[in-house]
């Protein structure tokens, strides 16, 4: 068993975790980070292509690019979180440079907005490392620990290289864990399976948003390659191999998603100009990959495509963060990234990368500097904690289940594009009936030994956000954004709310204000 | 999924081991890392990047394995290619393998102008 103590601690290993570490070791803190898989290549934006949000300082610029995306936002973004990560991305950003080669375009200007992930997250880690943060890698947390007053005191988790339990006390906690896609296949994301949500829930804090998880990614059928920018030169076929008539931008993979619903679609790249084509390998190397070694030309053969579910990744649920320090409504835990809920500046759809990065750096960066500001006035407290992780840890009745099992019956009706892309009140609660089933045999008697545990606890979380996610679209009657209910077709003004849920046996939903939120920023 | 390393290659340097984020790979105290727990594989192809041998081939299948001929992958030059492509480490300095990510936002732009 492993005991340690640091000021602050930061669960999770992709970018909004490095963001944290870095801003928590900024202030002077002792900084200790544990990630499930390695630092580097763990999570969905070491895969990508991480855009970022970036405007210059420019009055007129900035403004333009908030009134553009809350234009776009449904009624459910906030302008003065739009400004906020935009000047916090500009600023933190290039401050990588001793670690990242950001890219000289054409006219020879640096570009700081687009980096590629594997080189990105390798830099992060470098920076990490340098500050002298304590990384664990292969070290996933799987439980919060509780103070008798109610803060949160750090967290327990399993080495599964080291084959060791940890303990790990800390002054404060930035739950950095991810989104989750419910294991669906979508490149880089195998990790990201809800796990921070059921530990912040286990805790006490609520989630918000989770009726936005219904996003999806084209792929080739096979592959997890859920890069996007080549299926804009997309020519997409049905079964019989004719070309499919499909609305251009918005509604596209809807439209899709119906059709493959009928049979088989297919797809090639053929309208890729040739100088396109040429460049792709240096500036997607993993993209073309796949298809070489299927002995497919993306370019001229009609491949299988398929819809691979991003959750809450691209999907905007996530813990609701309750000030502009990203401080949950539990004392001393704090969240960042797709961890965190993200409506505030992406609205009802999806961010896309850019928005998306850009608030993984911001929240990870004031998520990390407050837990260290808190760590430092209250120190990191002594006493008995409690260990508050149930499901999957702590069955009733422990008995053989096979954690694997139980994530693929969650996952086979999370990921389902029928259950999401088109939902109706029939559906939700077929679906919330046999998760609420599959959630009873959790808590009943799901567990793991030693590494398996880990798996355990991912079946867990799972299901719970499962469970959150179509809770929240049931209560949602109506359809704004990426949640679309085939019974309430339109938008009701009366829902330009945010949804925030409390509770994992029992869930409780309850709608409120966006404006009296804004005041917490000033 | 992984599907093979190559032994003629690997230097049992077990970065592998360490960078896989999904716990693939076992090392094995004076021998060669082992493919450990295939079915855990992601499919992300973070280990090929990493492995500056250029001793590991993953599939294109992410569902199932897909058993692979050393020789033949050997042959079919994708060893190593996206860890070239990106150039890493002795790539570095090849102008034809310079990181053009940049450029994403233009290949959508001109997408955009011809729809």
């Amino acid at each position: 068993m492993l005991s340690l103590e640091t000021d602050v601690l930061i669960i999770g290993g992709g970018m909004a975790a490095a963001w944290a570490a870095i801003a928590a070791a900024r202030e002077g803190a002792s900084v200790a980070l544990v990630d499930k898989g390695y630092v580097g290549t763990s999570g969905v934006t070491a895969t990508a292509g991480p855009g970022h949000w970036f405007v210059p300082p420019v009055a007129e610029k900035r403004a333009a690019a908030v009134a553009q995306r809350q234009a776009i936002a449904f009624g459910l973004g906030e302008p003065d979180w739009m400004e906020r990560i935009i000047a916090q991305t500009y600023d933190t950003l290039p401050t990588l440079a001793p670690f990242y080669q950001f890219c000289v375009n054409d006219a020879g200007e640096t570009v700081y907005g687009a980096v590629r992930g594997p080189e990105y997250m390798r830099a992060l880690r470098q920076k990490v490392e340098c500050l002298g943060v304590r990384i664990l890698d292969h070290s996933p947390a799987l439980e919060l620990l509780r103070h008798a007053d109610g803060s949160i005191a750090g967290a327990a988790g399993h080495r599964r290289q080291a084959g060791e339990d940890y303990t790990i006390r800390a002054g404060g906690v930035v739950l950095a864990t991810g989104g989750c896609a419910f294991y669906s296949r979508l490149l880089g994301s195998q990790t990201n399976t809800g796990d921070g949500y059921l530990m912040a829930a286990e805790a006490g804090a609520s989630l918000s948003g989770m009726e936005f998880s219904s996003h999806y990614t084209i792929a080739p059928a096979f592959s997890t390659m859920a890069r996007g920018m080549s299926y804009a030169y997309a020519t997409y076929y049905g079964a019989d191999k004719k070309p499919l008539d499909l609305p251009k931008q918005a509604g596209r993979n809807r439209a899709l998603a119906r059709a493959m619903l009928e049979g088989p679609v297919y797809c090639d790249l053929g309208l890729m100009p040739q100088d396109i084509r040429d460049r792709l390998p240096t500036i997607s190397p993993n993209v073309l990959p796949p298809f070489e070694r299927r002995g497919i030309n993306p370019f001229t053969d009609k491949f299988p495509v398929t819809l691979l579910a991003e959750g809450t990744i691209r999907g905007m649920g996530g813990i609701k963060v309750e000030d502009a320090d990203c401080q949950t409504a539990v004392p001393g835990l704090y969240a960042a990234g797709d961890a965190a809920s993200r409506e505030r500046v992406t609205g009802a759809i999806s961010g896309g990368g850019s928005i998306n990065s850009a608030w993984a750096l911001s929240s990870g960066t004031w998520a990390g500097r407050a837990a260290a500001r808190r760590a430092r006035a209250l120190g990191i407290g002594q006493g008995r904690v409690e260990a508050l992780g149930q499901a999957g840890l702590r069955p009733r009745r422990p008995a053989a289940l096979d954690a694997m099992e139980v994530i693929k019956i969650a996952r086979n009706e999370a990921i389902h594009y029928d259950r999401n892309y088109f939902r109706t009140e029939q559906k939700l609660n077929r679906s919330l009936g046999l998760l609420d089933g599959l959630w009873q045999t959790i808590t009943g008697g799901l567990h793991g030994e030693g590494a398996n545990v880990v798996r355990a606890r991912e079946a867990a979380a799972i299901t719970a956000t499962a469970r959150w996610s179509f809770t929240a679209a049931l209560h949602r009657r109506e359809s704004r954004g990426m949640h679309a209910r085939i019974d309430f077709p339109a938008m009701n003004p009366a829902f330009a709310q945010r949804q925030v849920l409390s509770g994992i046996e029992r869930i409780h939903s309850s709608f409120a204000e966006i404006a009296a939120e804004q005041e917490l920023v000033a | 999924m992984i599907e093979l390393l190559v032994k003629d290659r690997c230097t049992q340097c077990n970065v592998c081991v360490t960078v896989c984020p999904s716990n693939v790979f076992d090392a094995v105290p004076g021998g060669f890392p082992v493919i450990a727990r295939q079915s855990d594989c992601q499919t992300c192809y973070m280990c090929e990047m990493y492995c500056a041998a250029d001793a590991l081939f993953v599939g294109s299948d992410c569902d199932n394995p897909e058993p692979v001929e050393e020789a033949a992958v050997i042959a079919s030059g994708q060893l190593g290619r996206i860890r070239r492509d990106s150039g890493w480490d002795e790539w570095a300095a090849d102008p034809r393998y310079q990181n053009q990510m940049w450029y994403m936002g233009e290949v959508f732009k001109r997408a955009r102008s011809f729809e």
